[in-house]
């Protein structure tokens, strides 16, 4: 080949790497950087004086002073709202009986929204669920709550040809001309200086409980039971799969068992988690019975089930791969086979070992199928370690997944599933980081 | 018979094996390796007159490949305590004789052998031999260095702690005779806790003698254990290689035939898997018996 035609490939091979690279680096951050944005509003968002209010009367956090001049002087300016509200009550009493439960009817959609917004109305009993005792703690919520009370949506199917069009209607024009009317400006004017946002730092939200079915609150049980489940299939999947794996490079024969044996190990990392899920239920919890119903162990083992292969496999290769002779050298010392594993092919194949498991572990912690039945819960308390034997836990994949599907106010608890997902990607980057640091470590102290 | 510590089992040469062990090697370290290995036993320091005694001895001995034969029918002995070279042309099976003192050859699948292999009056091909215990009396330096890739102290300790030597001034010691031995000594003495693999191809097969001696064995395999070494180092492995002569039996593949010369007081010559001659290595070298013999250390062909 000429010289010239052979750098051009080596360039033009060169040029598609680098752009190979650029591509999944781009693809990368479309993931990334929504995650990260929005995830970070779990923890850095701007807080009303709701917010500040329930951090008071329910932690007993703040400056109790500061917060009651706030809320003082947002109570003023509330006050004519709930005054044009029952100035309007009485207005309507004069009208005919068709027109007044007209307006009835619209007004208590105000009520409710403004409700949703600001809180209970002075006078009204104290509802039992946070989530009704308080108006909006977010801005960013609030801001659409507002929204909501200016506005309702309806559909236009006007032109017969199209689907119905959604158009927003301004309340406004629904009490045209009554004593009603000033307030929808009245709240679009004032609503900010009642709320009173301002920047909050909860870094509380990774380490405080969960109130109200997520509406309040932390994630703290989701990430300890992540934690545990991920640790717990480590601690059970590392010892069996790296034995496992040492039984098959040094000790199996090459028989047909053998062989039946290695195939069954590629299908086990095949087999969809959901089956692992199921099996985890069967066997663990019904059969065996490691625990009376879900729990953090049999979650634990089911993901050790689950991950086994893999790590089995990466050892496997991670041994093969250490040079003959350093088995050699330590045989012609006089070391035994257990002793020579022990000592010398061990420690030379660690990297290797560790690069499966940080594959694996990033799969532990964020499988969702395997502990739905066999140890997730949608709401919980942190666990004590003594009770991840016999408790079930929520876990941070499960609970993105619950609360996305089967939670009863999703739109309202957005913040709470991207600082879930964020915190998630960040403990599996941690988990991992913190392998492949190991593994450099080790790396380099193998090679000199 | 003498006790023989490659017959017993793993548990009784673990339990009355122990003990004697530690005694020869705090011995043979307080000493400087002035001593024999006692193992033996009763064949033992009776010093010149058991110089001629044979340490290994092979009848119609074959080593097979699967079906392709590389050391055909050899019949020799080896004597103790004297230094026995193995010449011949690439290919002829000296590696693969010498490996199968130590039984190394177990590790290559397909491996087979006929014939007798006689170490201190055992088959150490029949069932009952411990190879784990006749590995730690046949030493070896590969033919490939072969360091462990840990730190130049571990690799030389490692041996001595196998064996049950744990404390650190001791190994310490050991560590520090045996690189000197080895002629390594002065290049990695400040250096002996970084990794081995960042030595020079001649200083790692350095250290694997010397890795090899901090065991103490009785048998001294070497393959070709100068070929990477440059001629001063080389005059030092061949100081100690006769400095060992007496105490330790060596067993040596060398391409080199001035080298063979110089160090060895027997050499068998190989040539296509067969033994076609062994003595003594003066006649040998001066008035060879058969003609391939003549032909090959006068550098006609190999
Ligand atoms: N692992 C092996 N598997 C199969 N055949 C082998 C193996 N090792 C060596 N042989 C064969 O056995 C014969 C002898 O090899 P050996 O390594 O003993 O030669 P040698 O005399 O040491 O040569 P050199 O001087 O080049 O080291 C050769 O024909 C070689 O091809
Ligand atoms: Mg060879």
């Amino acid at each position: 080949m000429k010289l010239s035609t052979r750098k051009l490939l080596d360039k033009s091979f060169t040029g598609y790497g680098i752009f190979a690279i650029i591509l999944m680096a781009c693809a990368l951050l479309l993931i990334i950087v929504p995650i990260a944005t929005k995830g970070i509003q779990a923890f850095i968002f701007r807080g009303t004086i709701e917010y500040r209010k329930l951090r008071l009367e329910k932690f007993e956090e703040g400056n109790l002073k500061k917060v009651n001049a706030e809320l003082k002087g947002s109570q003023e300016l509330r006050k004519p709202i709930y005054d044009m509200i029952d100035q309007f009550e009485k207005d309507i009493r004069e009208l005919e009986y068709e027109e007044r439960r007209e307006y009835r009817k619209e007004l208590r959609e105000v009520k409710k929204s403004l409700k949703e917004l600001f809180g209970p109305a002075p006078g009204d009993h104290q509802p039992v669920l946070w989530r009704e005792q308080y108006g909006q703690t977010r801005w960013d919520r609030a801001k659409i709550k507002i929204d909501q009370v200016l506005f309702f949506e309806e559909w236009d199917y006007s032109n017969p040809d199209k689907m119905g069009v959604k158009v927003l209607v301004d309340r406004k024009s629904l009490f045209k001309g009554t004593s009603l009317e000033p307030l929808f400006a009245y709240v679009e004017k004032h609503a900010q200086s009642i709320l009173q946002p301002k920047l909050v730092f909860y870094w509380r939200f990774l380490f405080d409980e969960s109130f109200d079915a997520h509406f309040f609150g932390g994630i703290w049980p989701e990430v300890l039971g992540t934690l545990y489940l991920t640790l717990g299939a480590m601690f059970f999947a590392i010892p069996m799969g790296i034995i496992a794996a040492i039984y098959l490079t040094e000790y199996a024969g090459r028989g047909l068992f053998i062989s039946l044996l290695r195939s069954c190990i590629s299908t086990l990392a095949g087999v969809p988690s959901i089956v692992f899920g199921l099996f985890g239920l069967a066997f663990f919890i019904n059969s065996v019975k490691v625990s009376e119903s879900k729990s953090v162990l049999a979650g634990s083992l089911t993901l050790a089930l689950l991950i086994l292969p893999t790590v089995i496999r990466a050892s496997e290769e991670a041994i093969r791969a250490v040079p003959k002779t350093y088995k050699e050298a330590a045989l012609s010392l006089g070391a035994g086979k257990w002793h020579t594993v022990l000592t010398v092919i061990l420690p030379a194949a660690l990297p290797g070992i560790l690069t499966g498991i940080v594959i694996s572990m990033g799969r532990a912690a964020g499988e969702t199928a395997p502990i739905i039945f066999t140890a997730a819960v949608s709401v919980g308390k942190p666990l004590h370690f003594w009770e991840t034997l016999s408790q079930p836990t929520p876990a941070l994949p499960w609970n993105i997944y619950n609360l996305c599907t089967e939670h009863e106010a999703v739109d309202e608890i957005r913040h709470v599933q991207y600082g879930m997902v964020l915190t998630l990607v960040a403990l599996v980057l941690i988990l991992n980081l913190a392998a492949i640091i190991l593994r450099a470590r080790i790396s380099k102290k193998l090679k000199g | 018979m003498v006790e023989s510590p490659i017959q017993s089992t793993e548990v009784d040469n673990a339990m009355n094996g122990t003990d004697r062990e530690k005694s020869q090697e705090t011995a043979s370290v307080d000493k400087n390796h002035n001593k024999a290995p006692q193992v033996t036993g009763g064949k033992g320091n009776n010093g010149a007159q058991v110089q001629d005694d044979c340490h290994v001895t092979t009848k119609d001995f074959s080593i097979f490949y699967g079906d392709n034969e590389a050391v055909k029918k050899a019949t020799l002995s080896i004597k103790a305590r004297l230094v026995t070279a193995i010449i011949g042309p690439s290919g002829c099976g000296k590696s693969t004789f010498l490996r199968a003192i130590n039984r190394m050859n177990d590790l290559i699948p397909g491996c087979s052998t006929s014939g007798n292999m006689i170490f201190d009056g055992l088959d150490i091909y029949s069932p009952q031999v411990d190879v784990v215990a006749l590995r730690k009396r046949v030493g070896m330096v590969f033919q490939k260095p072969n360091p462990f890739p840990k730190s130049i102290f571990d690799n030389v300790s490692y041996g001595p702690r196998l064996h049950g030597m744990l404390k650190k001034s001791e190994l310490e010691q050991i560590v520090e005779q045996s690189l000197v031995r080895a002629a390594l000594w002065d290049e990695v003495k400040d250096r002996l806790h970084q990794n081995a693999l960042g030595l020079s191809g001649g200083q790692q097969q350095r250290l694997c003698l010397a890795r090899a001696l901090a065991v103490n064995p009785e048998i001294l395999l070497m393959d070709e254990p100068t070929s990477a070494l440059d001629p001063r180092a080389t005059a030092k492995i061949e100081d100690l290689i006769s400095d060992l002569r007496g105490r330790y039996t060596i067993i040596i593949v060398t391409h080199n035939m001035q080298q063979a010369a110089r160090v060895s007081d027997q050499t068998a010559f190989f040539y296509e898997g067969i033994l076609i001659e062994m003595g003594d290595t003066k006649p040998l070298f001066t008035k060879p018996r058969e003609k391939k013999t003549e032909e090959y250390i006068t550098g006609r062909f190999g």
